[in-house]
């Protein structure tokens, strides 16, 4: 840990934070740009009655001084009351949701990084031969293929028609085909990156030196080629947190999963502005410190690399 | 020689009477530049021995052709319900339709059957198809032209303006990009409902959002790319030489910076297409996209869900027509990287 790399950490820490303050600012502004009261969608209310409820949920002042408080209560943690979900808050239902998402999404993530590097290192060993052109045409469909139509077709194939796994997330079991239908794009993603950082790696020269001293193949690959090929995996990590943070949206509907996706669809559909912020600002920071760590890594693992 | 002018056979001095003016042709043989449209006809080629880049571009020229002018003289419209032809498997009639051919009239099949409300499904899977190749064309033209200003004055002036202009880049590329359309299409969906303007009420809220955003954040790797091609193709030595042999800026830029940027701003473009087709269809999955009764791929994937086991027709369609365009799209952009790519030029 050099004087380098922390000045480094804290220039990406600062930067992250900037980022997520952004958010928030541009969650706030836009929500507050809606000229409808959260209110007046619903059933006939009084004018009093809506006043009342505006002066409750602070909707009175000016918007300013809305965003400073929403800076100030957000720091505590608290991200206000759900008007969809009357008698909740919304970090509580966020966290709620959000224990569901977490599985699902980690593990999802999780496979797709392992059964990738697998993947991608098999095909790009066996270059040119029969395995690497099946698992290159497979995972070129599979980045074709959105979450929604994914999910939906093994909903349809494995739970409708074969029957083999519920349909439910909430059955036992039911948590499978929900992380299958995640994973599949990211784990695409991952086999395609691995197979050219492995190419890419396997042409260098210490590699040539490590063959010709005699080294066996199985060493060659995971001593000397294996942990260089993981750096442009490790930088897709966040980008694959933003995947499946949003892809889970249409997978939790699909399957019934009572996650925090699902939360906000269904915030959107209730017109709950204090949960549509509150999810949003979660899910970004989710993203953002994903992304932060991915960096982060991607530097400590390789010491090659410019700390620019 | 008859007449010898110098005495010295060995002298250095020359006899100007001895030489003459080369013909135009002979000039022309002395000239090695190449022509200068060679770049493009070189990864053209490159491009036309891809034999699957061929094929996906094919298939796009195709579903193109058949998503703009299929609707013109289709005898259904997208819109037109019949409520005794409701979920009808693909070239099923109902009792109405069968009574009308029994009579010996002509009733054009429904090729894909038809909808909950009776409407001809073939008709909607393809102006679905329509309104994603819109989407994916017009958000690449957004980030195209929005890249290539923003990048080229970055690399142009360089210095501090570019630090500048490269951290606000840094910021927009960090932030969340899919939540930013959510939360943009849910803020602006009472505004494009009671908008007095014909087209955005067409468009509908995701569709109005995609667009705005994708001329906020989407650009931020084209004007990355760009600027990296301006800041690196200043500094060659080519360009050093082209400039010590006398060559102006406008050579320079002519020569050596469009060809160079040319290839990245076709990749990037192409890359952006299926990617923008893809948001497209997912916020219209969530119900953020276009409006009833306007079709899109993801809407209508959407709707299919509610009698899944029943009509699972209705889901299959749509979802092979998103797979087949971005598949091709995808394939086609594959074939340009490496048509184009300078650096794998062998």
């Amino acid at each position: 840990m050099n004087a380098r790399f922390l000045s480094y950490l804290v220039k990406r820490l600062l930067m992250a934070l900037l980022t997520i303050f952004l958010v928030i600012a541009i969650t706030f502004f836009v929500m507050h740009a809606i000229p409808a009261s959260p209110f007046s969608s619903e059933k006939a209310k009084s004018d009093a009655v809506i006043a009342a409820l505006e002066a409750k949920y602070g909707f009175d002042k000016p918007v300013v001084v809305q965003f400073w408080n929403y800076l100030k209560n957000i720091a505590h943690g608290d991200f206000g009351l759900s008007t969809g979900w009357i008698g909740n808050t919304v970090i509580d239902l966020i966290l709620g949701g959000f224990s569901y998402s977490a599985r699902i999404g980690f593990t999802a993530g999780f496979l797709a990084i392992i059964f990738g590097v697998v993947l991608g290192s098999v095909a790009a060993l066996r270059r040119g031969k029969f395995l690497d052109k099946l698992i290159q045409v497979t995972t070129t469909a599979l980045v074709s293929m959105p979450s929604f139509v994914m999910a939906t077709i093994l909903l349809l194939v494995f739970a409708l028609q074969l029957n083999w796994f519920p349909s439910l997330g909430n059955q036992p079991g039911g948590l499978f085909l929900p992380v299958v239908s995640l994973m599949l794009y990211p784990m695409a993603y991952v086999t395609k990156l691995q197979r050219s950082s492995m190419l890419d790696v396997l042409g260098q020269d210490y590699i040539r030196t490590a063959r010709a001293k005699g080294v066996r193949n199985s060493r060659v690959i995971f001593k000397h080629a294996l942990k260089n090929t993981l750096t442009p995996v490790i930088t897709y990590a966040g980008p694959m947190m933003a995947y499946i943070l949003t892809g889970s949206m249409v997978v939790e509907n699909i399957f019934s999963v009572p996650g925090l996706g699902r939360l906000f669809t269904n915030s959107m559909l209730r017109t709950d502005y204090m949960m549509i912020m509150g999810v949003t600002i979660f899910l970004a920071t989710m993203i953002i410190l994903m992304n932060f760590i991915g960096d982060i890594l991607y530097k400590v693992v390789d010491p090659r690399i410019d700390l620019g | 020689m008859a007449d010898k002018k110098f005495k010295n056979p060995l002298s250095l001095q020359i006899d100007p009477g001895l030489f003459e003016k080369a013909t135009d042709e002979e000039k022309a043989q002395q000239v090695t530049m190449r022509e200068s449209v060679s770049f493009m006809r070189d990864a053209m080629r490159r491009l036309r021995k891809n034999r699957i880049a061929m094929l996906s571009l094919v298939i796009i020229v195709l579903i193109a052709l058949i998503a703009f002018i299929v609707p013109e003289f289709y005898p259904y419209t997208y819109t037109k319900q019949d409520v005794t032809a409701q979920n009808l498997a693909p070239f099923r009639y109902s009792a109405k339709e069968q009574m009308k051919i029994d009579k010996g009239q002509s009733v054009f099949p429904h090729i894909m059957g038809t909808d909950n409300l009776g409407r001809d499904y073939a008709i909607r899977v393809i102006y679905g198809t329509r309104i994603s190749l819109l989407v994916g064309i017009f958000s690449a033209l957004i980030v195209v032209v929005i890249g290539i200003i923003y990048g080229s004055i970055s690399g142009y002036f360089g210095g501090k303006v570019d630090m500048v202009m490269m951290r606000i880049v840094d910021i927009i590329y960090s932030l969340p990009d899919v939540l930013i359309v959510i939360l943009l299409s849910v803020a602006i969906k009472d505004w494009v409902a009671t908008s007095k303007s014909a087209l955005i009420a067409r468009l509908g809220a995701g569709m109005v959002s995609i667009f705005v955003v994708f001329g906020l954040l989407y650009w931020v790797s084209m004007a990355r790319q760009v600027r990296g091609q301006i800041l690196s193709i200043k500094e060659q030595e080519y360009v050093l030489a082209s400039k010590a042999i006398g060559a102006g800026p406008a050579r320079i830029i002519r020569k050596h910076m469009i060809p160079n940027c040319v290839s990245v701003i076709i990749i990037i473009a192409a890359m952006q297409i299926p990617s923008a087709i893809f948001t497209e269809s997912f916020l219209s999955f969530l119900g953020l996209g276009v409006s009833i009764p306007m079709p899109s791929l993801g809407s209508l994937a959407s709707d299919a869900r509610t009698a899944l086991r029943s009509y699972p027709y209705q889901l299959i369609f749509p979802a092979l027509a998103i797979f087949l365009i971005v598949l091709s799209f995808n394939l086609l952009g594959n074939g340009l990287r490496d048509a184009f790519d300078p650096k794998l030029r062998n």
